[in-house]
């Protein structure tokens, strides 16, 4: 379906040049005020995507990767919450649009799939109506013209008998077809960029297949633009063109999806990958844990943010803020960022990990003593670190 | 699996658990009965680590639940060590659990909130252990160490004070403090974050070395369930399909339901073949009504009229492997 007739009448001219993204998000600033202080949830984010491209954010719950799609979709409703900086979408500014303009652009432009397809329908409307109801307020369609295009989509989303369906209440429907119900009711008015919020998290591994499938082939056939937001690398890879990598509220490393798992550069996407137990692993094999937990977001330290986790930390990283960056000359060019001091794959990472395992600092250990690391970079850096300081590791032994 | 029979049984005196022909049923409205769990058989050995794994829905955790006779067997046995535990008295049951113990998915809510993590953690010992206050505070703090816990700062704390992560290690910990046998885990791992994942999978491991504990693990997640078990049983629909070593089981995936369980296990790889056709829903069907004859036949692509007749047998089909299924893939 084509998304250039995306422009919706009552939301001003859209100027959008053919090289324009479809939507930039510039330095995004989200706080939460609690009774404990300001929850920073997400902390100067800036992305931008093109039209029908696939964006996967990773990150671990309370990185600020959900937070982040809701404030790009302005959902973030309540008065605790402040969001700056900038989204630019179509050429528009999401950010300064009156809250009855943005409306206009939920379901039409943008549209989210949550995680939890128990919650995200009205319990007490069939399903029918929960899907006319969009297409009818949203594009004006009649009655009878807004059901038919209701069991076309339930077809298109493979629910079987799918104008039985209609009568159904979301109860009667397992998790897995309520997810597709909703991806039916997202793409109803054919937005140009779809959310979908760990879309399967809540599914079974089978059902997570299926559904990953169908929504990546809803994007490519439209032609859409998605944002997947997950915790599993394992859900990106493969099936998104980018990646960003999020924790304590920043991007820490994003890249071509291809070259983020082939050439990590930050230690937290690196750590992440590495504590993933894989099938292709022998089975009792020792995973490389990431020691303690992600920081408090009232109480970030200064710094990087990572660094009272990360295996490769020096003096530097505790003090200064590292800047996302170029992350060298590696496949990805200029388009592979990544925020470290010491970045994995360099010299100076090397060093910093030789230095850190000779001090025996304990996360750096318990990445050493991982199996799969063992075999390639923890020899050199263990070997590097008994060159450089021999009567340590003599004695150690 | 679709199918019954005890071919991949080891003998009885070379094993710790011996569960024969378990059924687990329960009323449903209108006069029917939801077979959750209907007749499998398998044995764990001491020291050894049982993976069961399964979707939603196909009685891992009913199963988990009936080893505790923590619900009523409808029939078979569940033999811990020479004593058949379905033939026990509540009250006998209560003391036998003290050799059994389980920790549940959910870790905060699985703690009491009102009470001290140095209360929840002794509480198996206040019923059962040695009497001295002393030395149960003494147990409770080596506990709490062997689980990574600093037992000074943790003792007088409540569980809302603690991280998802932290909450599993607690119940862990209460779990070992009697020092069982066997731990039944269900789904211990499935809502914590990734990084804290690895760490609770590790300390199990751990532990395990340390406490002799034989472990029967539960979980959906085939990756996990790889890393910790030693030999690997795949459920579906109340029925065993697949019993081998864990390595093997996933080299030669013997029956089709665990091939398409590890097809649609999504591997962090970006290279690894990606297979995009969507299917129609093929959903679990009702264990009120299931299919005759191999339970998984209504989404099976081999299945053919005599899946519907018969229901296959476990048989082998390699050294330590064992299908459930006319038609194995190997």
């Amino acid at each position: 379906m084509p998304a250039e007739n995306a422009s919706t009448p009552g939301t001003g001219p859209v100027a959008v040049s053919a090289g324009s993204p479809l939507l930039r998000v510039d330095d995004l600033h989200t706080s939460f005020h609690v009774a404990a202080g300001e929850v920073r949830a997400v902390r100067g984010v800036s992305l931008t995507l093109d039209r029908g491209r696939t964006l996967g954010i990773v990150g671990e719950s309370g990185s600020g990767k959900t937070v982040l799609a809701r404030s790009i979709m302005r959902l973030n409703i309540g008065g605790n919450v402040s969001t700056s900086g900038n989204v630019e979408f179509e050429g528009r500014d999401l950010l300064d649009l009156p809250l009855k303009a943005m409306k206009n652009l939920w379901g039409t432009e943008l549209a989210m799939v949550f995680q939890d397809p128990m919650t995200s329908l009205n319990p007490v409307v069939r399903v029918g109506r929960q899907l006319t109801e969009h297409v009818r307020s949203n594009l004006g369609a009649g009655r009878g013209e807004a059901r038919q295009m209701a069991i076309d989509l339930l077809r298109e989303v493979r629910i079987p008998d799918a104008e039985a369906r209609l009568r159904a209440f979301p109860h009667e429907l397992s998790g897995g077809m309520r997810q597709r119900i909703c991806i039916a009711i997202a793409l109803a008015c054919e937005p140009a960029l779809l959310f979908a919020d760990e879309p399967t998290t809540a599914l079974d591994v089978t059902v997570q297949h299926q559904i990953l499938n169908l929504l990546g082939r809803e994007q490519r056939d439209r032609e859409m633009a998605m944002i997947l937001v997950t915790h599993d690398l394992g859900v990106v890879a493969g099936r998104t063109d980018d990646t960003i990598v999020m924790y304590a509220g920043k991007v820490v490393e994003q890249a071509p999806t291809r070259v983020l798992f082939t050439e990590m550069r930050h230690p937290y996407s690196e750590a992440l990958l590495r504590s993933i137990p894989r099938i292709g692993q022998r089975s009792h094999t020792r995973l490389s844990a990431i020691t303690g937990r992600p920081p408090d977001p009232i109480d970030i330290p200064p710094g990087c943010p990572f660094s009272p986790r990360c295996p490769y930390v020096q003096q530097k990283c505790r003090e200064e803020p590292p800047p996302l960056v170029a992350a060298g000359d590696g496949a990805g060019g200029a388009s592979h960022l990544s925020a470290c001091w010491y970045p994995v794959g360099t010299d100076a990472g090397r060093d910093a990990f030789a230095r850190n395992l000779a001090d025996r600092l304990p996360q750096t250990v318990v990445v050493a003593e991982g199996s799969e690391f063992a075999e390639s970079a923890a020899a050199n850096a263990a070997a590097e670190a008994t060159a450089a300081n021999g009567s340590f590791e003599g004695g150690g032994a | 699996m679709a199918g019954t029979g005890k071919a991949h049984l080891r003998r009885p005196e070379e094993v710790l658990l011996r569960v024969e022909d378990l059924v687990v049923e329960y009323p449903a409205p209108g006069r029917k009965v939801v077979h959750a769990v209907s007749g499998i058989s398998f044995d764990v050995k001491a020291g050894e680590t049982l993976g069961l794994v399964g979707e939603s829905g196909c009685g891992k955790t009913t199963t988990g639940k009936a080893l505790l006779q923590l619900l009523s067997v409808t029939s078979g046995s569940v033999v811990l060590d020479g004593t058949d535990l379905t033939g026990l008295s509540p009250r006998d049951m209560r003391r036998a659990r003290t050799d059994l113990q389980m920790i549940f998915q959910d870790p905060i809510s699985s703690l009491n909130p009102r009470r001290k993590i140095g209360d929840i953690v002794a509480e198996p010992l206040q019923v059962w252990g040695p009497h001295s206050e002393v030395e149960q505070v003494r147990m409770v703090d080596e506990m709490l160490e062997a689980v990574g816990m600093d037992p000074v700062q943790a003792r007088g704390r409540r569980p809302h004070e603690f991280s998802g992560g932290q909450c599993q290690r607690i119940s862990i910990a209460r779990s070992l403090v009697l020092g069982p046998r066997l731990l039944i885990c269900d789904e211990p791992v499935s809502a914590l974050d990734m990084s804290v994942q690895a760490q609770i999978l590790n300390l199990l491991g751990d532990l395990k070395a340390d406490y002799d504990l034989t472990l029967v693990f539960i979980a959906h997640d085939l990756a996990v369930i790889k890393n910790v078990s030693d030999r690997v049983a795949v459920m579906y629909l109340g029925k065993l399909c697949e019993v081998a070593g864990a390595d093997d089981l996933y080299d030669h995936p013997a029956h089709p339901y665990t091939g398409v369980l590890l097809n649609a296990n999504p591997e962090p790889d970006p290279e690894a073949p990606l297979d995009l056709e969507i299917r129609e829903a093929g959903e679990l069907p009702s264990p009120i009504d299931p299919p005759s004859g191999c339970r998984f036949r209504t989404r099976c692509p081999y299945a053919t009229e005599k899946c519907a007749a018969e229901e296959p047998m476990m048989r082998k089909v390699g050294d330590d492997h064992f299908v459930a299924c006319h038609y194995p893939t190997l």
